[in-house]
């Protein structure tokens, strides 16, 4: 079973700061690690891969750096890692990253062909959830998103069987494969890593390839030129004109909480109604 | 393309088992706005299978037309014959505008739609508005984890397209014995060339945290410290009528469970109170629970940034405050004599 294992590197977005005069990230405030959503997903092709034999194959799109991100997979357990990398890619919004992963997956199914792709549920930068259904609309196969668990993979008649999270509980879903899934966090915890899959991701040098590696492409749908949607104004969220301090000892802030609330008292007269 | 063949606004009406999802009429609400201002339709987008006794709701919320397709494939969404649907609607009538909820159904079509027709989506946004002059939608969201909001807009494709987060729109009212125009439209798929299959929809049985309906909600962060200190919170909750809210560290701590947690990897609220106790007002805390009516926050620290959203502060401890708020609030609301409050 051959598994694509689609991966970003991503700015920790948990202690990033923001510029406060030019209201860009200051990139260099936050190290940049794997998306943790794809580490799930890679995670996902090696336990796959351990059941059902085959190889696990991760692909980045990002500057060079984002060989580390690749590194890491590799580290979990993935096969191979390709990055698609050169400046015609960047400032790509959702519609041309999925253009350009899907011409490198092209590429990479000329050599072997593809069971599964998978992806995270979004990237926690840019937030949008969108690549990984692009690419399934590209690659014309069924994207399951929202994956919280597999529950069979039959090899032999190209059916998977996934449960898909909803709001109020889940889908079984059944699709025939090749499909694309995008994971949730649920879906599996990242095991620790052996020792040898360390040693083998320290020295792993990722495969790079620039747009002229890549088969057919339409210059005009990469990066900032293929982009519908372009990025305007950025500010910082608002800030209200902030609270209205109650003063005095607790007992008088006490009362004079009970005294504003009491003001909405339909609210808990309707509460009660229903209680009796 | 010719932008100028594209007029309208357009918003996808989610139905789960013939149930209308809120978002699709806050959506009607906010493509109202969009439509009155660029003087066009506002057209709703409804498929699924024996599904006419929906259509009437929409126009009470506004809509002035809605295109449905009633077919027996598209019973379950899946994003094989959303797509497809949506699709050729969009191919035939061209809109200008075209909202969805940002539900899993609605960014998994939305996402798939975009790819399709080929044209600029912006995801999770919170805040819409137009440029009337150039008509241009200027659709903005928070990214960055919520560190910053950045507006996004489509110049030169149609559809401009957007998921729009639930609870961040109020639901218009609704206008009984509103009418519109129905425009039935057909699909040509047959199940058996179909690839995916919903065997099965499961609920979650065990009782859930519905934090998204609640009107008091009363959360607990860090400052409370324990099990203990949650409990005192619970039974401020408790003689509010109140859902127990929490933050994400009281979360991981594994204080309660996860269905507490308010912000942007919990649930986004809108009661008419919030009361933040012991919370520091973190912006991924803020997001989720900004827009309650009325939010009273209780920190010990003056300089707590949740004061910066909440309408009333008190610096106080907790551990002092709030047995004090549960004892006065059980004397108001729940007196010997009536049971019902008369104060
Ligand atoms: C402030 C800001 C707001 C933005 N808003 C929008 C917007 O509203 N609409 C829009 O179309 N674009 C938007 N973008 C651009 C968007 O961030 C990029 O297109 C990005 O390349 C992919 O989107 P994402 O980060 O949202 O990934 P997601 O779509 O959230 O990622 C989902 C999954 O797709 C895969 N994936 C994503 N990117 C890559 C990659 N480079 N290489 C390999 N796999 C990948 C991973 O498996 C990932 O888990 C925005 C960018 C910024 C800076
Ligand atoms: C990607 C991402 C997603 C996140 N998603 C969420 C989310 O969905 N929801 C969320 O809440 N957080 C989220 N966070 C975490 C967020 O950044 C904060 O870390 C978190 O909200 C802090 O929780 P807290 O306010 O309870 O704790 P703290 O920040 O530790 O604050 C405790 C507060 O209690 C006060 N205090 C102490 N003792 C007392 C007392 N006796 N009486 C009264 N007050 C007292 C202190 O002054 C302090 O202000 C997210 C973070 C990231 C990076």
């Amino acid at each position: 079973m051959n598994i694509l294992v689609c991966i970003k590197q991503v700015p920790d977005t948990k202690i990033i700061k923001i510029n406060p005069k030019t209201n860009t990230l200051d990139r260099a405030s936050a190290p940049a690690i794997l998306n943790p959503y794809d580490a799930h997903a890679v995670e996902e092709a090696v336990r796959l891969r351990e059941i059902h034999g085959g190889k696990v194959t991760v692909l980045s799109m990002g500057p060079p750096q984002a060989r580390e991100a690749i590194k890491k997979c590799v580290q979990i357990g993935a096969d191979q890692g390709y990055l698609i990398s050169d400046r015609r890619f960047a400032g790509a919004d959702t519609l041309a990253t999925s253009y350009a992963l899907y011409k490198a997956i092209q590429k990479l199914m000329k050599e072997d062909g593809v069971d599964l792709v998978l992806c995270g549920k979004h990237a926690i930068d840019g937030d949008t959830g969108q690549t990984g259904p692009g690419i399934a609309r590209r690659m014309d196969i069924p994207p399951l998103t929202n994956v919280i668990s597999v529950e069979e993979v039959d090899l032999k008649n190209k059916q998977i069987k996934v449960h898909r999270k909803i709001e109020n509980g889940y889908e079984r879903i059944q699709s025939t494969l090749p499909c694309l899934l995008t994971v949730e966090k649920e879906i599996n915890e990242v095991a620790y890593s052996p020792l040898p899959n360390m040693i083998r991701a320290a020295r792993y040098n990722p495969i790079v390839w620039t747009v002229d590696d890549l088969d057919d492409v339409d210059i005009k749908q990469l990066g900032l030129k293929g982009s519908p949607t372009i990025v305007g104004k950025m500010w910082p969220p608002e800030k209200s004109k902030g609270a209205e301090m109650l003063e005095g000892d607790v007992k008088a802030q006490g009362e004079k909480i009970v005294s504003i609330l009491l003001e909405q008292r339909e609210l808990f007269e309707m509460k009660e109604g229903v209680n009796e | 393309m010719n932008k100028e063949e594209y007029r309208g606004v357009w918003v996808f009406i989610e139905q789960r088992e013939g149930n209308l999802v809120d978002v699709g009429l806050e959506l009607l609400g906010a493509g109202r706005d969009l439509a009155d201002k660029l003087e066009v339709e506002l057209c709703g987008v409804l498929l699924g299978s024996n599904i006419d006794q929906l259509t009437q709701p929409l126009f009470e919320y506004g809509a002035d037309k809605v295109y449905v397709i009633d077919n027996p494939v598209l019973e379950q969404y899946r994003t094989e014959t959303y797509m497809k649907a949506v699709g050729d609607l969009v191919r035939k009538y061209k809109p200008e505008i075209f909202l969805y909820g940002a539900t899993a159904n609605g960014k998994d079509l939305a996402s798939a739609v975009a790819t399709e027709v080929m044209t600029g989506l912006t995801a999770d946004t919170t805040l819409l508005d137009v440029n009337v002059e150039k008509r241009l939608f200027e659709a903005s969201r928070p990214a960055f984890g919520g560190n910053i909001m950045a507006t996004i807009l489509c110049k030169k494709h149609r559809p401009q397209m957007a998921t729009v987060r639930p609870k961040v729109i109020k639901k218009p009212d609704r206008q009984e014995g509103r009418t519109g125009e129905v425009v039935q439209e057909s699909i040509d798929l047959q199940e058996d060339d179909l690839r995916t299959k919903v065997i099965e929809i499961v609920k979650d049985t065990q009782k859930k945290v519905n934090l998204e309906e609640a009107d008091i909600i009363v959360s607990a962060g860090k400052g409370i410290k324990d099990e203990k200190g949650f409990k005192m919170v619970e039974d401020l909750a408790n003689v509010l009528n109140a859902t127990v809210g929490a933050s994400r560290d009281v979360v991981e701590a594994g204080i309660c469970s996860h269905d507490h947690q308010v912000g942007q990897t919990g649930a986004t609220v809108t009661p008419k109170i919030y009361f933040a106790i012991g919370i520091s007002g973190a912006v991924q805390h803020t997001v989720g629970m900004a827009n309650s009516e009325l939010i009273f926050a209780i920190n010990t620290d003056p300089n707590a940034a949740i004061f910066d959203v909440a309408h009333y502060g008190i610096v106080a401890d907790a551990f002092e405050i709030v047995p004090l708020l549960t004892r006065e609030f059980q004397k108001a609301l729940h007196s010997t004599e009536g049971g019902v409050a008369h104060v």
